[in-house]
């Protein structure tokens, strides 16, 4: 009983060390972002990692989020007769839920495992001394573009997974449940709301912000070797998706005034 | 003039392994200092706490009488130095050429128009060709890194330059080349150099002032010609390891 106690009381003082470590390391990028030197080249070239190369997993996302959405909802809404309200159930899910959420997942995946392990790795060659040798502050050079980037390219990106969603469902709509071209897309234009599509850019912000921070801060907090650095994307892509998860919901229930 | 003074400088990490263990030091002004010792026995750590790159412990560094400790100079301090790493540690995004252009871009921001000019100049100095300048370093051979590396070191004009291991992972004749380039860059700029090895033919060809660190301090200090010879149980017997390995390599 005691022992358990013990274990519970040591997980939890190391779980707030972790937060707060994170979060000072957080405050330090934001800082580092507004101080020069700025590294321009440096963050076109994130921005074109994160942004550009991201583009067809998030386009492929969210073609087949639409398109499943629109069935299920068919087949659900069937039930009550309500068939005609399957335009509307997708454009305000997509924008408001599945588009930010899904393109936050993926690029997730794929970009803040990338930056923990660029990271971890340039620690372990000992570029990042080189970095200081030169006095170049670490966090300006590679924490500050990356965290730009990522506010930036995210939001750009959720819109385009807004309008491949959208389009997804009214593929799905028009050949196989034959819905009215004209009618759906009347439907969808009515339903769409300025406000859900600006929450969902907004939240797309915070988890471009969330994603490439918990990147980098695996890829600097990495234990030296190859394994060290193999933990460290591990790590970033668990807690980059649990980070964009309990932020989408703070965030919805801060937009939605519940 | 003394540039460089270690003062019984210690450094452990996590409070239990105790790397450096009073290690003391002087290195005079245009002096080429040699630093001994095995594999493991902190080395790069000490080169790295001399850059202020790892905190110490306890004791002072001091170079040109400014403490490694200060924070408030630790620009004029770090400006000091140039540092050629063990890895060679060339940034693996950009090719050789923008390595050498961002060390001079963030170090002397004045002469913009001339970045260009001098750092292909720094790289046709350690030997390269104008034809690998737009190769990334993973395009190219250790001892073209090893060369890359250096040309970013001195590209800075620094007025102390540090060689972690510089012939390490390289084969006799190129680590031959290479020491020969690093003596004449050395004499030539006239700056204090200071090199880590663990090859005492390497110690003997740069200079003839070495130290042997051993169990976290400098068990020895003297003229590399003494070393057989100087009473210190564990330098005879490092010199002798080394030589017996040299006569069996002949041998073979
Ligand atoms: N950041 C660190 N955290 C904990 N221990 C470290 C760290 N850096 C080095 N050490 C330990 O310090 C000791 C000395 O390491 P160092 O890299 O200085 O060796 P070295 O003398 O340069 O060896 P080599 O000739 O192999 O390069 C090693 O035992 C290593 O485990
Ligand atoms: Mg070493």
């Amino acid at each position: 009983m005691l022992r358990s106690m013990a274990v519970l009381g040591r997980y939890t003082l190391f779980s707030l060390h972790e937060i707060g470590k994170a979060s000072i390391f957080a405050f330090n990028g934001i800082k580092n972002c507004f101080l020069p030197p700025f590294f321009f080249r440096e963050t076109l070239r994130q921005m074109m990692v994160m942004g550009f190369y991201s583009l067809p997993i998030v386009g492929l996302t969210a073609i087949f989020a639409g398109m499943v959405l629109a069935l299920q909802t068919y087949v659900g809404f069937t039930r009550f007769g309500a068939e005609s309200a399957v335009a509307s159930v997708v454009v305000i899910s997509i924008t408001r839920e599945l588009g930010p959420v899904f393109a936050g997942l993926m690029v997730a995946g794929r970009v803040s495992s990338s930056i923990a392990a660029e990271i971890g790795s340039m620690r372990v060659s000992e570029q990042i001394d080189a970095l200081r040798t030169l006095q170049v502050n670490p966090f300006g050079f590679l924490v500050a573009p990356r965290i730009i980037s990522g506010v930036c390219t995210l939001p750009l990106l959720v819109l385009v997974a807004d309008v491949i969603g959208v389009m997804g469902g009214f593929v799905v709509s028009v050949t196989l449940l034959d819905f009215s071209i004209g009618s759906y897309i009347t439907q969808t234009v009515k339903n769409m709301a300025m406000i859900d599509v600006i929450s969902g850019l907004v939240k797309a912000a915070f988890f471009g912000f969330c994603l490439s921070c918990f990147g980098c801060y695996h890829g600097f907090c990495s234990d030296l070797g190859a394994r060290g650095v193999g933990d460290a994307t591990t790590g970033a892509v668990v807690s980059s998706c649990i980070g964009i998860l309990v932020l989408n919901y703070l965030l919805t229930a801060l937009f939605f005034g519940i | 003039m003394s540039k460089i003074i270690f003062n019984n400088v210690h450094k452990s990490f996590n409070n239990r392994l105790s790397v450096l263990r009073g290690v003391s030091l002087t290195v005079a002004e245009g002096e080429s200092h040699i630093i001994l010792g095995q594999s493991g026995c902190g080395k790069s750590v000490l080169l790295k706490c001399l850059l202020g790159i790892i905190k110490i412990t306890s004791g002072d560094i001091l170079v040109d009488g400014i403490s490694v400790k200060d924070s408030s100079r630790s620009d004029e301090y770090m400006r000091k130095f140039s540092i050629l790493f063990q890895g060679n540690a060339l940034f693996d995004s950009m090719t050789i050429l923008e390595n050498v252009e961002f060390g001079i871009r963030q170090i002397r921001r004045n002469d913009k128009g001339r970045i260009r000019e001098v750092a292909e100049e720094k790289l046709l100095a350690v030997g390269l060709e104008r034809r690998v300048f737009n190769l990334y370093p993973a395009e190219m051979s250790g001892g073209m890194q090893k060369r890359a590396a250096l040309a970013r070191a001195i590209a800075i004009e620094p007025e102390v330059l540090l060689f972690d291991e510089p012939t390490s992972g390289l084969d006799p004749i190129t680590g031959g080349k290479i020491c020969h380039l690093l003596k004449k860059t050395v004499n030539s700029l006239g700056v204090t150099s200071l090199t880590i090895t663990h090859d005492i033919r390497v110690a003997k060809f740069l200079s003839d002032r070495a130290s042997v660190l051993h169990d976290g301090v400098l068990v020895w200090t003297g003229h590399t010609g003494d070393m057989e010879r100087c009473g210190n149980e564990f330098v005879e017997h490092f010199h002798r390891a080394s030589h017996a390995i040299s006569r069996r390599r002949v041998l073979e």
